[in-house]
């Protein structure tokens, strides 16, 4: 990859995680007691380095989504540290808390339901200004003007409402929203999902020639392998919760090393009819995050579980250069 | 498809030639539409006209008693006829249209205001906010709403202003419990955690993005309002616990004249269609927006 490669001296990662755990409690019974909790974050580490891109994959249900709003702290952790430019963002009070999110912005997954049908999209866009003390109107209506055409938008659509727009403007104004405060790092949830195939190769390149534009480091988060194959650096693979497998994204493509991995790419189609290709089904359905496995949170459907698999959860660690694993088989 | 390529972006090639839709055009559009919804608008228009000009448009003093002419019947003089002090009904219904108004806009607007705020804290922080919000409006719900306007009145005395703020009282947890459960919904939607995440404080959020997104129900809900307040304002008139003689208060009027039904029945007659048309008025109304700016209605 042509990013991070090069660069010979350390830097300090601008986002780290250690251990973050997200449980939501179940209330139950007539005096509303937890009676258990969704285990849907359950310890994950790993780090984003400044200008790159991870991509984090998954089934639905996996933990992906909570993982990027917990950055952000839309959601808050159950336990865990994330460090931000070193600091860390879990002891921050509310108020200190809102003045670090101009640093870290989301695109979100719904473009019909991220942007608020009641604004015109000049009043969407100047509002992250606003907020952010820009208090000269001149110079926010300029703003806005210079943010629709680095999307790729016009200047007239600003006194227009969202549901004037199709799916793929609209995503782009969530981009251009997300970039109004020259954030250095953006979190985007499963960002084309909702898009025609179509729009969703325009609405990558975007995101890609924005980030060589202004230094940009994306959270990719997604449960399409090929889309993330074509815009992630590196690659995080989540299972229930936890992460299995992060590595180099060519590496990680070329080379899986999880079974979990391993039986994902294999139900990526190959646009060439000559392939023969080896599928792994896996059979049964993904476990309960109320009820996670003991162990291996994947031995219940993994085909080379072994017995120590249902007993001893396995922890992540670098079997080849940036590349972890958290599996039994490489022990 | 060289020419979409060559193109960095074939979005900006659109012509400016349509203009900005907001929601509410849109809603107005789609009430034009409806027939029966406008000429609710219209029946509504011509009272609120009515009041606003009534010292221009009635032809007698409302008050002034002419016993001589007593329960005259309909004619090119008295059109309505004349009740049993002799004075011109339709004076009396053209002055009257001021206080059913002014009683329903007030009252629904008191209810409003403060069901907004209550609903508002409550949907939006939840927890025992909302619990103690929500059980002083179960409480207020066990009453039957006239019951507890009556007993308001009692307390506070009868007047029309009294009245006011009973009926204004009894409508609050209609108000909040609309308002509560539309921010629950709305709260959950991405644009607000999006608001969360650009960094905006509660304040703003609320303001900007839940309240406006509450208020197309607040509006279908608060004409409704108006309507079964002008019944409620006419049935404490009724009662005695309203306006008070000589004020040409509808229900009051009714009341007053019911003894002569059989001998003058236009004594009664008048007024009751007086609060039926208003009534009337805003409910279609009220349904006609209900079509128009209920999107669950929209197909």
């Amino acid at each position: 990859m042509e990013t991070g490669k090069g660069q010979t001296f350390m830097t300090q990662p601008l986002v780290q995680v250690e251990n973050l755990k997200m449980h939501f409690p179940i209330k139950g019974g007539l005096l509303g007691k937890t009676v258990g909790s969704v285990k849907a974050v359950d310890g994950i580490s790993f780090s984003i380095k400044k200008g790159e891109t991870l991509g984090l994959v998954g089934e639905s249900g996996c933990g992906k989504s909570t993982t990027g709003r917990m950055i952000l702290r839309l959601l808050e952790p159950s336990d865990g540290t994330i460090y931000f430019e070193g600091k860390d963002i879990t002891k921050l009070s509310t108020n200190e808390m809102r003045k670090t999110r101009s640093e870290m912005q989301m695109v979100f997954q719904d473009p019909f339901a991220s942007l608020n049908p009641r604004h015109t999209i000049g009043k969407i866009l100047e509002e992250p200004l606003i907020v952010h003390g820009v208090k000269d109107r001149r110079e926010r209506k300029q703003r806005v003007q210079e943010l629709l055409e680095v999307v790729g938008l016009s200047s007239y659509h600003a006194s227009r409402y969202p549901h004037q727009f199709s799916g793929g403007q609209r995503q782009r104004i969530g981009i251009a929203r997300a970039l109004a405060i020259n954030p250095k790092l953006i979190i985007a949830d499963e960002p084309v999902s909702a898009l025609d195939v179509s729009i969703q190769s325009q609405v990558l390149n975007l995101l890609q020639d924005l980030q060589k534009e202004y230094g940009l480091t994306y959270l990719f988060i997604a449960h399409d392998l090929g889309v993330v194959r074509h815009i992630s650096d590196r690659v995080g693979v989540m299972y229930l919760g936890q992460l299995v497998e992060i590595s180099e994204s060519e590496d990680l493509y070329r080379n899986p090393l999880h079974p979990y991995t391993q039986a994902l790419l294999s139900a990526v189609p190959i646009p060439d009819v000559t392939y023969k290709q080896e599928r792994v089904i896996l059979q049964g359905d993904v476990p309960s995050p109320v009820n996670p496995p003991k162990g291996c949170p994947f031995h219940t459907r993994c085909p080379k579980a072994m017995e120590q698999c249902s007993n001893i959860r396995p922890i992540l660690k670098e079997l080849e250069q940036g590349h972890h694993v958290a599996c039994h088989l490489y022990d | 498809m060289a020419e979409i390529v060559n193109n960095k972006s074939p979005l900006t090639r659109q012509p400016a030639e349509d203009t900005a839709i907001s929601p509410w055009k849109e809603g107005w559009r789609s009430f034009k539409k409806n027939k029966v919804a406008v000429i609710g608008l219209l029946i509504v228009v011509f009272f609120i006209l009515m009041a606003l000009f009534a010292d221009l448009l009635a032809p007698y003093s409302y008050e002034a008693q002419k016993l001589a002419n007593k329960h005259l019947a309909p004619s090119s003089e008295h059109w309505f006829g004349t009740d049993e002090y002799g004075r011109d009904i339709l004076s009396r219904i053209i002055f009257g249209a001021r206080l059913s108004l002014w009683v329903g806009f007030f009252s629904v607007a008191g209810s409003v205001i403060v069901g907004l705020v209550l609903g508002l804290l409550a949907g939006y922080y939840g927890k025992w906010v909302d619990m103690i919000i929500s059980r002083v409006f179960d409480i207020l719900l066990a009453f039957p709403s006239i019951l507890l306007a009556i007993a308001i009145v009692a307390v506070l005395g009868p007047s029309l202003r009294n009245a006011l703020i009973a009926i204004a009282i009894i409508n609050v947890p209609t108000f909040g419990r609309l308002i509560r459960s539309r921010v629950l919904s709305v709260k959950e939607e991405e644009y607000i955690s999006a608001a969360k995440a650009v960094g905006m404080k509660d304040g703003r959020i609320i303001f900007q993005h839940v309240l406006p997104n509450c208020l197309a129900p607040i509006i279908v809900q608060g004409t409704l309002a108006i309507a079964s307040a002008i019944i409620e304002c006419a049935a404490l008139g009724f009662l005695g616990l309203g306006a008070q003689p000589p004020t040409p208060e509808w229900g009051q009027m009714l009341a007053e004249s019911r003894a002569y039904i059989l001998q003058a029945p236009w004594t009664v007659l008048f007024p009751g269609v007086a609060i039926m048309l208003t009534v009337l008025g805003f409910n279609l109304m009220g349904d006609g927006l209900r079509d128009a700016l209920d999107p669950r209605m929209k197909n």
